[in-house]
């Protein structure tokens, strides 16, 4: 019975704190914004989306914590669904009684009729209710359901809303080869999926599972990107797969999709680089940009006929330009990496800070101008060519970005399991131990300040040639922080973390387009939520996995 | 044979006078302790002959070879290693790459035989040797950094306050690993604030006060002396 009461007690916080973020996104303009924009032809819009998206979630946690108990799961989810229903009602009421417009802009009486699905309020406000119950429930029945099929219907509705979600982007794509765009006509309506198409997709999972339920386990299988499944002959096969796969990815995808793929290519590059001086070396660079302005900044004055002509008498190619180019950001990671050697942690960063914003304020000023141009930047920044053949495109630009990542996660990889990248752990860890067990602080900051920067500076180098003209304010601050923030979503110190967290704030954010409005919030909610309950990053390097989870009653020994 | 001679050593933090001229030596094959309160300066004397402040004036010789010319990083190549005061582990990395950063110094691979070696002297590392070592207990901690200091094959070995915040069982078994290890030949500094635990097992020792040795003896004698009765080991 006092289980019973605080159960019900957790069930009615649960809906409060969903109604609460409901409330958040309605008066955000979220709701009203994507009124109009289709998940499931006009069965279901993307404002409704996000309502019951949320009412549905928060009441299934509530459910889960039923434990067993069938009766108190569908309860705990009704109770909780009716809650945040209620406390919709309760906005919908406040709106009759006063003009919350002059604090709240988004307060409009479109959102209210949404609200109260079109009816009047006060039936508006029932409905809200029981509205919010039923779902609350639905999730509770879904909780008390056999495993493999709650899995099943989870999995149906959240594919069947992401298919949704990206129909535009599908479209695209497909529309690539216009008779298959033509007859995939039928899947689409607006910007989201048509009945039909939502009912084939939930087929296809619906069929899927089906198949895995009945065919046969192999009880050694493990994990897609486990090491074992990449040795041996079999491991050769993927790899080559994979690699295809890679190689045709651009054609595949198209322009507009090829564009995202350089640009969290680019982004991949410097997180690489951040990674040693910030994951490995522990320390903490703001002023990331500067190297990756250098890079772009010596292969534009390299090859640009506007000005390499005055200082060389000749143009460079792309391809002598980009070892200069990472030499001197290299050198330019050494320069400002001396003065900083004292110095740890927050100190460091304010300091790299400071540099990453000198570097650009040194492009813009008027004494370097006849060198590097000023705010109106370099123009006519040669393309690498192999042969006749030029890399124009982003399709193309994509091969040149893909090998670079290739290099750079190669030289990583090696440099994470070489003594030096042992030293860098150590350094990380206690200065003054490292020191005493032998490592020469100074040039172990200095080489990490020096191969973080060559990464960069190798991706400013592609960058320059993929955009062919740049401006000061193409290296503000903003990348610093992007890249730190991709590096500690992905997971500090890990290289396939650095992908994961390039296309998760790079490239999520580009393909959802539709929300750029609502990017930093997003953003924010994102590492918020990354700090509560994922701290060690989306995919962690191995030993902090095991730091965090690990498991005091195995023996160390099961693995010798 | 004086394996390690620290000379009227005087070492400031900015305008802190922490060392007022501290002389001591240790004999091969010794187990010398340096006792003494709350921030006497035995901590600042560890980092001093491991070069980690810098001496004013003085000198810390080394088999008869200053080391004032050496920096820092080098001091452990001379044959000197030091677990720190609150053991100083590398947090995130396992307990295995924690004894590899200590063997770093060494200019040969062959560690198979080290690892027996202190896998003997401290079993359950063995036990936890995949295990991040934050993640350790205290006591484990300490046979860690201990462990890690001995992978470098040190003449000397200097230890700070091995027995901080260990349980009375712990404190024993650090204890006779100690006695183990320097049988096997490795000379010790040890710096304890438990005095009898220390006496107990050293040769001689060194009482330091606000940075300045104010006696020394064996440690029987130490051990039977009034004043240090009376201020180290509790006895009115
Ligand atoms: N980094 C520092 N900056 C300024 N003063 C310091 C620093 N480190 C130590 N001191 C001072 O130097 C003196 C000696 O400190 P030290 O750490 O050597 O003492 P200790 O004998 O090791 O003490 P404990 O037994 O508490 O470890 C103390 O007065 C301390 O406050
Ligand atoms: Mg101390």
């Amino acid at each position: 019975m006092q289980q019973e009461k605080s159960y019900l007690r957790q069930a009615l916080e649960q809906g409060l704190v969903g109604g609460a973020i409901i409330v958040l996104i309605a008066l955000l303009g979220i709701v009203e914004a994507f009124k109009e924009r289709s998940i499931v032809g006009t069965v279901l819009s993307m404002g409704q989306t996000f309502i019951i998206g949320t009412q549905f979630l928060i009441s299934y946690r509530t459910a889960r914590k039923a434990g067993s108990d069938q009766k108190m799961a569908i309860t705990g989810g009704a109770v909780t669904g009716a809650v945040s229903g209620l406390v919709l009602a309760f906005l919908v009421l406040l709106s009759m009684l006063f003009d919350l417009r002059p604090v709240f802009l988004n307060a409009s009486p479109a959102l209210f009729s949404i609200l109260a699905f079109g009816q009047s309020q006060i039936v508006g406000m029932v409905l809200l209710v029981v509205f919010g119950a039923g779902i609350g429930a639905l999730a509770g029945v879904i909780d008390t359901l056999a495993v493999r099929i709650r899995s099943t219907i989870l999995q149906i509705v959240a594919i069947v809303v992401l298919t949704g979600l990206l129909a535009e982007l599908i479209k695209l794509v497909l529309g690539q080869w216009p008779s298959i765009g033509r007859a995939m006509n039928w899947m689409f309506a607006g910007k989201g999926l048509s009945i039909i198409g939502a009912v084939v997709v939930a087929l296809v999972v619906l069929v899927y599972n089906v198949y895995q339920a009945y065919a046969p386990v192999d009880p050694k299988k493990k994990p897609f990107f486990d090491a074992e499944n990449w040795r041996g002959s079999k491991g050769y096969v993927r790899i080559a797969i994979s690699v295809a796969v890679l190689l045709i990815l651009p054609q595949i995808l198209g322009v507009y999709m090829s564009e995202v793929l350089d640009q969290v290519g680019l982004y991949i590059l410097m997180g690489l680089g951040l990674n040693i001086v910030v994951g490995y070396a522990g320390l903490l660079d703001l002023g990331y940009v500067a190297f990756f302005a250098i890079g772009a900044y010596v292969v534009g004055v390299m090859t640009s006929p506007e000005i390499a002509p005055k200082f060389f008498g000749m143009t460079f190619t792309w391809w002598e330009a980009v070892i200069p180019a990472v030499l001197v950001a290299t050198s330019f990671g050494v320069i400002l990496g001396i003065p900083v050697l004292r110095m740890r942690g927050d100190y460091l960063a304010i300091v790299t800070l400071g540099f990453g914003e000198i570097i650009r304020i040194v492009a813009l000023s008027d004494l370097l101008k006849p060198v590097i141009g000023g705010s109106q930047g370099i123009q006519g920044i040669a393309k690498p060519a192999i042969g006749g053949f030029v890399f124009q495109d982003q399709q193309s630009l994509y091969y040149i970005i893909l090998a670079g990542v290739f290099l750079a996660a190669f030289v990583a990889i090696r440099l994470r399991d070489s003594r030096l990248g042992r030293s860098w752990m150590a350094m990380r860890e206690d200065e003054d131990v490292a020191e005493a067990m032998g490592i020469h602080l100074v040039t172990t900051k200095l080489l990490a300040f020096a191969t973080g920067a060559a990464f960069s500076g190798l991706s400013g180098a592609i960058f320059a040639a993929k955009i062919g003209s740049i401006y000061p304010h193409s290296f503000n601050l903003m990348v610093s922080i992007n890249v730190l923030a991709l590096i500690i979503v992905g997971g500090l110190g890990s290289i396939p973390g650095v992908v994961v967290g390039s296309f998760a704030l790079v490239g999520l954010p580009e393909l959802l387009r539709e929300f750029a409005d609502y990017r930093l919030l997003v953003y924010g909610a994102l590492l918020v939520w990354m700090m509560l309950n994922r701290r060690e990053g989306l995919w962690p390097e191995e030993a902090h996995q095991r730091e965090l989870y690990i498991d005091k009653d195995t023996p160390a020994d099961a693995e010798a | 044979m004086t394996l390690l001679e620290v000379n009227n050593i005087h070492t400031y933090y900015g305008n802190i006078h922490a060392l007022k001229g501290v002389s001591l030596t240790v004999e091969k094959g010794e187990i010398v302790t340096l006792i003494g309160a709350n921030g006497a300066g035995k901590t600042t004397t560890l980092r001093t002959i491991c070069g980690l402040t810098k001496p004013r004036s003085g000198y810390v010789k080394l088999k008869g070879e200053d080391l004032a010319e050496y920096p820092a990083h080098s001091i452990v190549y001379k044959g000197i290693s030091m677990v720190p005061e609150g053991r100083g582990v590398f947090a995130r990395l396992t307990v295995m790459e924690n004894l590899d950063m200590g063997a770093y110094s060494r200019k040969d691979n062959k560690f198979d035989a080290d690892f027996e070696r202190v896998f003997t002297l401290f079993p359950r590392l063995k036990e936890r040797r995949n295990q991040v070592s934050g993640t350790l207990s205290g006591g484990e901690q300490q046979m860690l950094a201990m462990a890690r200091a001995l992978m470098a094959h040190p003449s000397i070995l200097l230890l700070d306050e091995p027995s901080m915040g260990l349980a009375p069982v712990l404190v024993d078994l650090i204890f006779d690993t100690i006695t183990a290890i320097n049988k096997e030949g490795t000379t010790i500094l040890l710096v304890e604030q438990n005095a009898l635990m220390a006496l107990s097992v050293a040769n001689r020792g060194y009482v330091l006060q606000t940075g300045q040795i104010v006696l020394s003896d064996d440690a029987k004698s130490l051990k039977s002396n009034e004043m240090v009765q009376k201020a180290y080991l509790g006895m009115e």
